[in-house]
């Protein structure tokens, strides 16, 4: 079982964590193609490799964090100005 | 020529010797076991196997597939042929479990008899269940199967297990050792040494009884000497008659201690900063005809029996020596008055090729042509390095040709480090410098990560880290251990003995195509029993490149994966931790024997016995429910309409204070999330109230979106579900009961209208929150009450509309009301596709808002008005009521629906639904055709409007007067965890008084303290309240009148006072809000925690067995604050020693109060626990 560095609480067992997905940007709403939208929905990089994340910390301090991680080696770190 | 006996010596046929130092046994003690049933001594520190050996008893089992009379092999934990049946346990291991008074031993899956089985017939069938005759052999016809089954199970292997056995008691615990060690021989024992003289924390762990390794009869006395050393040290916690079952990630390590006083195994979970692999050699067996015969044994297995357990093996042996413990084996065995007829010489080219003899050795065939009369012989050909851990951290282990065995890579992790037997050769004193080197260097490397970790976590007291040591000494160079590569003779034999999976059955395999390590491996299951391929895994590999012309090394090994040794499953279940919620009421739900049930973790009354009778209990007149599992969020701040605007699909910028709106919360894909009414209390301060099963998925959803995407947004979010006990009032009466006992609301219909919400004084209770909403269509209040008075304020309902008839009615009564109005349930009428425009939420929608989650699909749906509908169905025959999820025809027979909900109507008496249906079919009064499960079809049609009965909502429009309010009795307040006898009352609130004297030994004891006010602050972690408070997020400060101040999160502080001082903590604490003139949010979280106190010297380790963070003192200093999983809830830990002795207050939502104290508790039964009293100080 991996540990994630909490930027707030230090490192914990991942099972504390809820994995919220690869980080994606929302476009623009209003602007938005359904094309462009259901990419946005549904579709990610999904590399074997590193991917940036959304994490939240729900059995400790509550906060979301993005964290860099290896999806193979499950190597992991904090993304610079995580908290 | 001497007679002897092979089989069978019976009680006290005299085959122990002369006391020997350093042996295990206690010769001056003598136990009584039985074995099949005949009667046995043994003194205490013997194995059952070596108290039988010693009264000459030879033979233990029958193998696995051919029923072969086996014997002792290895004589330790891992000897295949000595599993045995200990009372009820089955599969106990014979050559290590130790001897128990009155035990009773019996042989297992033999039939009638050890001596005589019949299952021994198999040998004759031998040729006809070659390898892999499993997956050939009873496949058809497939009619016979049971038939099959039958006979098959009376052929399985392994013991009994009894129905009825009494459950045994498993609990766990976490560690985080700097430094874990696994092995305790020699190496084992220098390196925990060296590394706790380096600073760290140690476990050492060690497979066998007692600490020493191969030591205990190589060399008794040093290895005394070194484990009193280890014992005598320190920082060192020794785990003996335990093993190391895996590695995981980052040293994440399960651990299995055997020895448990009154229960079974116990799981260590240990994350361990550095790993220190010591687990030393094993011997493995040679591969010749008749290898498995009882009297063939290993040169390790002679030294055991005759150094720790004084046990003469046999009378006449053949000893076949390859290395330095067949010679010192030849010795022991002259030691112990055996005749050692003939030593094979491996070294010189000497080889044994066949054993004679039916149920025991009776002479030894050499390769020589020669045949020797013996009843022993013993085989020193080999050693096997046991490097799973290593392989389980990633390291290639690599074959040496010139050791002959696999030697560690050397690759994978920096914190896994190998020492000892199993990196290299030497004499005892080079191995115990490379392990004290290594022990060194893995706690340089733990004390290393530790200060990393210390330095990332914010519960620490200041005090300054010694920066970590960086002057590794060298590790001296072991030699590369040289051995003849000895594996085959050139007879077939057995090459795994616990599989019955012999070499020429490995030779078929290749034949057949199985030709590489891991085909054959599963085509034939060698490798694959209990032993998983410690004895066996080197024979089977050098077979397989014998057969297929490679290299060992060309060959490759299988895959070590964990368990490394087996485990009992309730171990690995540890207790159950199923955290559960209870509201205010639910004792008096139970005493009502209403019919529970599990609603997400909350138990819920579904009825008190008749649902329909509830039903119209609440039409005619005035009903109660306790909806306390509804999610309930806090919302302050200038920009919540914001929010609201953002998260939910209709409008809400402008909504009055004393309003209500119902709210439709979508995903980005348009498709309904949740639902709920949200009241505006005042200016900034909004009450948003969530389905129940969606509350912390709702939370988590709206945290989200402030913490990722509008961090710049002023809105404070505090979770306020088991703050409140929650009852709706319901029914045409409602008004004339809920006015009998508030005070301070005009309830008439012109001042609170529907969908308005008031805040005032129920049944003697301030500060509750009033709604008048109407999920079932009549007029109804729901009354969100502080959660302490949530029973006195529902016995008050029941005492003052008892002449109104007012009666208590569960979810399902709700459910059928609501379905005669037509009120969806998101998740009952809607699934995981169905966006709004597809749940009759057409008119909430308000695509001419700005952007709102959900608004683009959601305008695509309207665009396309594709999706289905949903809408209201009357079956034609009122009597049927349709099955949930049945299905809805179109003509074409294709499916065009289902039925959603469904329920018989006591209003109407008739059956009534809501469906989900094509668009085509979703006009009102179309004719549908509805498939039932067992294939009837019935004919339904669509109803004008959702709502079955008042369709208009007139029943709403009831206005009554409001009546007076009556007296009230004095409120009381309960704490959600039972008070024991005696209770008492103080302060209003209903306590616990026994005291426990064990607080005066320091002993551990457990307390209430839930009635202690606790106000929440929200605001600025760097700002002007953060500094006035006197302390950040992860520790805690005492204030100036004595309340303690938690940092419980990154700008969130908890503040604790004595019972009953909450109203002047929330007047102070809400002026120096003011004062600062930041955003802050200051709210009343008396009711809304469940707080207990744990205290007492062992406090840290009971909260080692329910919680996985690091509980030591640098880490979890006196003052420190954290959150975590404790006993799979959520709950904040706050340690504040009392007057030196360890103590930590806990808190957790106020509903699973009761499961926290109650896991607390049984965690604590091996310390004694007691439960003390709840303070009644005004002064914490």
């Amino acid at each position: 079982m991996i540990q994630l560095p909490c930027p707030w609480c230090g490192p914990r067992n991942v099972t504390e964590f809820r994995h919220h997905g690869e980080v994606v940007s929302r476009p623009d709403a209003s602007s938005s193609t359904p094309r462009e939208w259901r990419r946005y929905l549904y579709f990610r990089r999904n590399a074997a490799g590193w991917v940036e994340e959304n994490w939240y910390h729900t059995a400790g301090c509550r906060r979301f964090f993005r964290l860099r991680r290896h999806t193979v080696s499950n190597e992991n770190h904090l993304v610079e100005g995580a908290r | 020529m001497t007679r002897w006996r092979t089989q069978g010596g019976g009680p006290g046929a005299g085959m122990r010797i002369a006391q020997r130092s350093g042996e295990a046994i206690d010769r001056t003690r003598n136990l009584q076991f039985s074995w099949n049933g005949r009667t046995y001594s043994a003194h205490p520190g013997d194995t059952i196997v070596s108290a039988l050996a010693a009264s000459g008893e030879r033979v233990f089992s029958r193998s696995f597939k051919y029923h072969r009379p086996r014997g002792l092999l290895t004589a330790s934990f891992h000897d295949p042929g000595c599993m045995v049946q200990v009372g009820d346990e089955p599969n106990v291991r014979g050559a290590h479990r130790l001897v128990e008074q009155g035990m009773r031993v019996a042989s297992q899956n033999t039939w009638p008899s050890l001596r005589f089985d019949l299952k021994a017939v198999n040998q004759l069938a031998g040729r006809f269940m070659p390898s892999g005759f499993y997956y050939k052999t009873f496949m058809k016809p497939e009619a016979l199967w049971p038939a099959y089954e039958s006979v098959l199970r009376r052929f399985v292997h392994a013991g009994e297990i009894f129905p009825d056995t009494p459950h045994g008691y498993h609990d766990k615990r976490y560690a985080h050792p700097d430094v874990l060690v696994a092995g305790g021989g020699p190496a084992g024992m220098s390196a925990a040494l060296a590394a706790a003289r380096a600073g760290a924390t140690v476990m050492l762990v060690e497979e066998e009884y007692r600490l020493g390794g191969h030591l205990r009869w190589e060399d008794p006395a040093t290895a005394a000497a070194m484990a009193e050393q280890v014992r005598s040290t320190e920082g060192i916690e020794v785990l003996c008659n335990a093993a190391v079952l895996g590695r995981y990630d980052e040293n994440w390590m399960a651990v299995v201690e055997r020895d448990r006083p009154g229960a079974g195994e116990r799981l260590v979970k240990a994350r361990a900063r550095t790993l220190v692999v010591a687990a030393g050699l094993i011997e493995r067996p040679y591969v010749f005809a008749g290898n498995d015969t009882p009297g063939v044994m290993l040169s390790t297995a002679v030294r055991r029996l005759v150094n720790l357990y004084g046990v003469r093996p046999g009378h006449r042996a053949v000893v076949l020596t390859a290395n330095s413990s067949g010679d010192a084996a030849a010795e022991d065995l002259r030691a112990a008055g055996v005749e050692v007829a003939h030593v094979a010489d491996a070294r010189a080219g000497a080889d044994v090729r066949r054993v004679r003899g039916r149920g025991g050795v009776r002479a030894v065939e050499l390769a020589d042509g020669r045949s020797v009369e013996a009843d022993l012989l013993v085989t020193a050909t080999g050693w096997t390095a046991p490097t799973s851990l290593l392989n389980m951290a990633g390291d290639v282990p690599v074959y040496s040709p010139k050791a002959a065995r696999f030697l560690p890579g050397g690759r994978g992790d920096d914190h896994v480090l190998a020492t000892g037997g199993i990196a290299g050769d030497g004499t005892l004193d080079e191995l115990c410098a490379h392990a004290e080197a290594v022990g060194t260097i893995g706690a340089h490397r733990a004390l290393a990560r530790r200060h990393t970790q210390l330095s990332a976590v914010p519960t620490r007291n200041g005090a300054p880290l010694s920066p970590p040591s960086v002057d590794d000494p060298a590790v001296p160079a072991l030699a590369v251990p040289e051995h003849p590569e000895l594996f085959r003779s050139d007879t077939h034999g057995m090459v795994d003995l616990s599989e019955d999976v012999s070499s020429k059955d490995l030779y078929e395999a290749v034949a057949e195509g199985y030709d590489s390590a891991e085909l054959a491996k599963r085509y034939t299951t060698a490798t694959m029993g209990p032993t998983q391929g410690k004895l066996e895994t080197i024979n089977t590999i050098a077979v397989i490149a014998q057969a297929t012309g490679r290299s060992i090394a060309e060959t490759g090994t299988t895959t070590w994966r964990p368990m490394y040794v087996p485990v009992s499953l309730g171990a690995l279940a540890g207790r159950t931790f199923e955290p559960v919620r209870y509201s205010p009421m639910h004792r008096w739900h139970q005493d009502q024997h209403a019919q529970q049930m599990v609603a997400g973790q909350w138990m819920r009354p579904e009825h008190y016995g008749d649902p329909a009778a509830e039903v119209r209990a609440v039409r005619d007149g005035v009903g109660i429910i306790d909806v306390t599992p509804i999610g309930k969020l806090d919302l302050r701040g200038p920009d919540v309409p914001r929010l609201l605007n953002l998260l939910y699909v209709n409008k809400w910028s402008k909504l009055g204070i004393g309003r209500v709106r119902y709210g439709v919360m979508c995903a980005e894909d348009g498709v309904v999330l949740d639902d709920g009414v949200t009241g505006r209390l005042d200016e900034n301060h909004y009450l948003m109230s969530t389905t129940s099963s969606g509350a912390a998925m709702v939370w988590e959803w709206v945290e989200n979106w402030l913490q990722t995407e509008h961090p710049d947004w002023q809105v404070h979010v505090t979770p306020v579900t088991t703050g409140y006990a929650s009852i709706n009032v319901a029914g045409p009466r409602s008004r004339e009961l809920v006015g009998r006992l508030t005070e301070g609301v005009d309830l008439s219909a012109e001042a609170f209208g529907y969908m308005q919400v008031r805040t005032g004084s129920v049944a003697g209770v301030d500060d509750c929150v009033i709604w008048r909403i109407g999920f079932t269509g009549e007029l109804s209040y729901e009354l969100h009450v502080p959660a302490g008075y949530g029973l006195h304020v529902w016995e008050a309902l029941l005492e003052h509309g008892r002449d109104l008839g007012v009666a208590p009615f569960g979810v399902e009564a709700q459910r059928i009301l609501r379905l005669e109005k037509g009120h969806l349930i998101v998740g009952q009428d809607t699934d995981g596709l169905t966006k709004a425009y597809s749940a009759g939420l057409d008119w909430a929608v308000k695509l001419d808002k700005d952007d709102f989650v959900g608004k683009p699909e959601l305008a695509w749906q309207h665009e396309a008005e594709d999706g289905s509908r949903l809408v209201g169905v009357q079956p034609l025959d009122p009597r049927v009521v349709p099955p949930e999820a049945s299905q809805i025809l179109a003509d074409d027979g294709t499916i065009a629906g289902r039925i959603t909900s469904s329920r018989m109507s006591p209003t109407l008496n008739r059956s009534i639904c809501l469906a989900q249906v094509d668009k085509a079919i979703s006009v009102p009064g179309t004719k549908l055709t509805v498939r039932l499960p067992d294939e009837e079809h019935i004919e339904a049609r669509v109803t004008e409007s959702l709502a079955h009965v008042d369709p208009e909502g007139v029943r709403q429009k009831i206005d009554t007067p409001a009546p007076g309010l009556r007296p009230q009795a004095p409120p009381v307040a309960r704490s959600p965890i039972a008070p024991g006898d005696p209770v008492t009352t103080a302060v209003g609130w209903e306590v616990g008084a026994q005291h426990s004297e064990a607080a005066l030994r320091q002993a551990l004891t457990l307390a209430d303290y839930t009635p202690l006010a606790k106000v929440a602050v929200r605001a600025e972690p760097d700002g002007k309240l953060a500094a006035g408070l006197g302390t950040r997020f992860g520790r805690t400060a005492r204030d100036a009148d004595a309340s303690l101040v938690v940092g419980s999160g990154p700008g969130e502080w908890l503040v604790l006072a004595g019972i009953g001082e909450q109203d002047k903590l929330l007047t102070r604490l809400r002026g120096t809000a003011e004062e600062s003139a930041e955003f802050t949010s200051v709210i009343d979280l008396t009711h809304g925690r469940a707080l207990v106190r744990l205290t007492g010297m062992h406090a840290s380790d009971l909260l080692a067995k329910v919680c996985g963070v690091d509980l030591s003192d640098d880490f979890v200093p006196d003052g420190a604050a954290f959150r975590t999983s404790v006993a799979k809830l959520v709950t904040d830990v706050v340690r504040a020693d009392d007057a030196g002795v360890p103590s930590y207050l806990l808190h957790c939502e106020r509903s699973s109060g009761q499961y926290l104290f109650d896991a607390l508790l049984d965690a604590g039964g091996e310390f004694g626990i007691e439960v003390d009293a709840c303070p009644t100080s005004p002064t914490l």
